[in-house]
């Protein structure tokens, strides 16, 4: 990848990360190891089992000095992984990774804020974390707070904040902090549209300064924006690298055949861990199709398996859609249910009679919880990527899909009929 | 992980290889992020005054309330020998260093399961953790030791040429806490129930350090087995610097120093073997 002829960054030779999985990989209670140890000593247990995953193996790349690299790929497939070993907050298993210049990693905001100090302290403190000095931090105390525009409420202790202002804060601490190598993940997910701008912005020109930038996200449109170079990972190798143009293609149409209209999501990786899971989502199901194709003017139908593990006094279902390249095109939230005991298992059929959305390739995002757009939302459980399906151009009794068209350029939203009278 | 860096910082180089079980502890690394372990310390200290009613009262309260609990119990009724001093100087001057002790170990040995955020999303030396939270009991000691003035002055106790010896003593609680805590702490993240045994044990401990009785009690022959005990001998010197009628027993200070550099050292040399995979299982 280094065909600019510039010095390595950042190389990475064999690169392999293993996690001990499993009730037998660790003793997590004193307990439990005491027992293993006096069944061992008297000649009882077998030899423990240990079920490893491989998170990654096997990775090589460089990165020249000044380079904006992408790295992409699905759930599960390494990319945090990969982050964490650059990050040093985890050592690899196998392999060798080399860095040229001061390293500084945002792979969350706000980490080390604390709510009970105020944003003055947590800007201190979370600068001081992300690895600034006092003096730096001191020197760029005035442009964190403008950037962030929470200048009025500095001394008060940041659990008052807005979650809006709190994210403000977190990433304008983030984005001052200058190192040579930035490692970034997805935390541009965050905040209102307009600061997420200002943030692209921000990384834009880090990147104008000659710094390296490796940046992860499920966000096609922004690494599309941000990076010149794309790295691919599959299953903890890379299965692609080069131009972000061509990686990212590649790995859209890979999503072609992971088709399926069933998803057990019970074990899935959640975005948000700490959540109740009050309700816990199990199954995720496309209805009324055998294959995840609808046609253009088919209904939307989910059917949604829930556990209930706590008794809530009402439940309600939202599905957020999003093109496959990230980018959010509506969300739904269902009217409330209640009656769940604890220990129950439920089954739901969410239907949108008319999604009208233009043939590509889509996403949802499922979650329950209660409340709505209107009213204050608070979620049990979420679970991201829960169900693609593509949207066919054509309409349900057009069997070959072929009459109907829809540009690009015309969006994401099929509206309805429009009315339309003669004036004059 | 094993990092090598050369200066100057713009072209400063980390090398990630695989751990080796046993790595030596990295001094310049520490030196490094040296600005960090003030601010957590600090953190600590902010947030637990800010999170309480009674904030800094609360430092006094807890040694107070005990001396009051164990003079009425241990003074009165057992009727334990406190060295010819009255009872509740005898035992707060005790108290003093062993809640300082107990209250850093037991913050240290939860402080890295109470910041796995901080952990699992950011580096920095993770021993920092532990040894903040020695550092933020200081605060509390020195706030309980007005406390110890307040109750010589009014038991008419005055001290001797040892109370200079007074200031030598945190330290060597403090190295005490660091290696009990970094133990505990990298423990608590692998076996998440010792949370349960850690106040358990510090009772035990305390009930096995000459707190609430004296150190005379065990006959001169056997003495130094107090010694073994990080902690013995520093509670009973502590005392002695206070009490006029008492001199500090040095043997049984410098054993006990020596078992508390002995128990900093396994401490240290454990938390370095564990600390690589905190990220992985917290």
């Amino acid at each position: 990848m280094s065909s600019s002829g510039a010095p390595a960054a950042i190389v990475v030779d064999g690169l392999a990360k293993r996690f001990t999985l499993g009730e037998r990989g660790r003793h997590r209670t004193l307990r439990d190891a005491l027992t293993l140890g006096v069944r061992r000593g008297l000649g009882l247990a077998s030899p423990a089992k240990v079920e490893t995953l491989w998170a990654l193996e096997d990775v090589s790349f460089e990165v020249p000095r000044g380079a904006v690299l992408g790295v992409i790929g699905r759930n599960g497939a390494g990319k945090s992984t990969l982050l964490k070993v650059l990050s040093r907050i985890t050592a690899p298993t196998r392999g060798r990774v080399e860095l040229v210049g001061r390293v500084g990693s945002m792979l969350e905001v706000g980490t080390g804020f604390h709510p009970e100090l105020t944003g003055r302290e947590n800007i201190f403190l979370n600068g001081a974390v992300l690895g600034m000095k006092r003096v730096e931090i001191a020197a760029k105390f005035d442009e964190i707070v403008d950037f962030a525009e929470v200048a009025a409420f500095l001394d008060t202790p940041v659990k008052r904040y807005s979650s809006g202002m709190y994210v403000r804060l977190a990433f304008s601490v983030a984005a001052h902090l200058e190192p040579e190598i930035l490692l970034v993940d997805e935390v541009l997910a965050v905040g209102d549209a307009a600061f997420q701008k200002k943030c692209l912005g921000r990384m834009g020109t880090a990147a104008g300064e000659g710094r390296t930038v490796l940046f992860v996200s499920h966000n096609m449109a922004a690494v599309q924006e941000l990076t010149t170079t794309g790295l691919w990972l599959e299953g903890g190798r890379i299965a692609g690298q080069g131009p972000t143009g061509e990686v990212v293609q590649r790995y859209l149409s890979s999503f072609q055949d992971s088709a399926g209209t069933v998803r057990d999501v019970a074990d899935a990786p959640r975005p948000f861990p700490q959540l109740s899971r009050a309700i816990e989502l199990q199954r995720v199901e496309l209805a009324g199709v055998e294959t995840p194709l609808l046609a253009a003017d088919r209904e939307l139908a989910l059917c949604l398996t829930v556990r209930c593990r706590e008794a809530v006094p009402e439940l309600r279902f939202g599905v957020t859609v999003a093109r496959i390249d990230g980018v959010a095109v509506g969300t739904l939230f269902s009217p409330a249910q209640a009656g769940l005991r604890p220990g129950d298992q439920a089954r739901f059929r969410v239907a949108l009679a008319e999604p009208r959305l233009a043939p590509g390739t889509y996403t949802c995002a499922v979650s329950v919880g209660t409340g709505d757009g209107q009213t204050r939302r608070r979620e049990f459980d979420v679970v991201r990527d829960a169900m693609q399906f593509q949207v066919l151009a054509g309409r349900e009794d057009d069997a070959d899909g072929v009459a109907g068209e829809w540009h690009a350029s015309w969006g994401v939203v099929r509206f309805p009929d429009p009315a339309i009278e003669r004036l004059a | 992980m094993v990092v090598s860096r050369t200066a100057p910082a713009s072209q400063a180089r980390t090398v990630l290889v695989p751990a080796r079980s046993w790595a030596a502890l990295d001094l310049g690394e520490l030196w490094r992020h040296r600005e960090l372990l003030l601010f957590l310390a600090w953190r600590d200290v902010k947030v637990r005054y800010k999170q309480t009613v009674l904030g800094g009262l609360w430092a006094v309260l807890q040694p107070a309330l005990m001396m009051v609990v164990f003079t009425i119990i241990f003074g009165r009724y057992a009727g334990i020998d406190s060295e010819g001093a009255p009872y509740e100087v005898f035992s707060y001057a005790g108290l003093l260093p062993w809640v300082y002790f107990q209250g850093a170990t037991t913050h240290g040995a939860n402080s890295l399961v109470a910041n796995a955020r901080l952990i699992t999303k950011t580096y920095f030396p993770r021993l920092y953790l532990p040894m903040a939270s020695t550092m933020a009991a200081v605060l509390d000691y020195a706030i309980a030791l007005l406390l110890l003035a307040v109750l010589m002055a009014v038991f008419g106790v005055v001290p001797d040429a040892e109370l200079a010896c007074l200031p030598l003593l945190l330290p060597l609680a403090l190295l005490a806490a660091a290696g009990a805590g970094a133990l505990l702490g990298a423990l608590n993240v692998e076996y998440r129930d010792l949370r349960y045994v850690t106040p358990f044990l510090m009772q035990l401990w305390m009930f096995a350090t000459p707190v609430i009785w004296p150190a005379t009690g065990v006959p001169e022959g056997r003495r130094w087995l107090l010694g073994l005990n990080p902690m013995g001998g520093i509670v009973d010197a502590h005392r002695a610097a206070v009490l006029p009628g008492k001199s500090i027993d040095w043997s049984l200070l410098g054993l006990s120093a020596a078992t508390s550099l002995l128990l900093l050292a396994v401490g240290l040399l454990y938390f370095r073997r564990v600390e690589r995979s905190f990220a992985d299982v917290i």
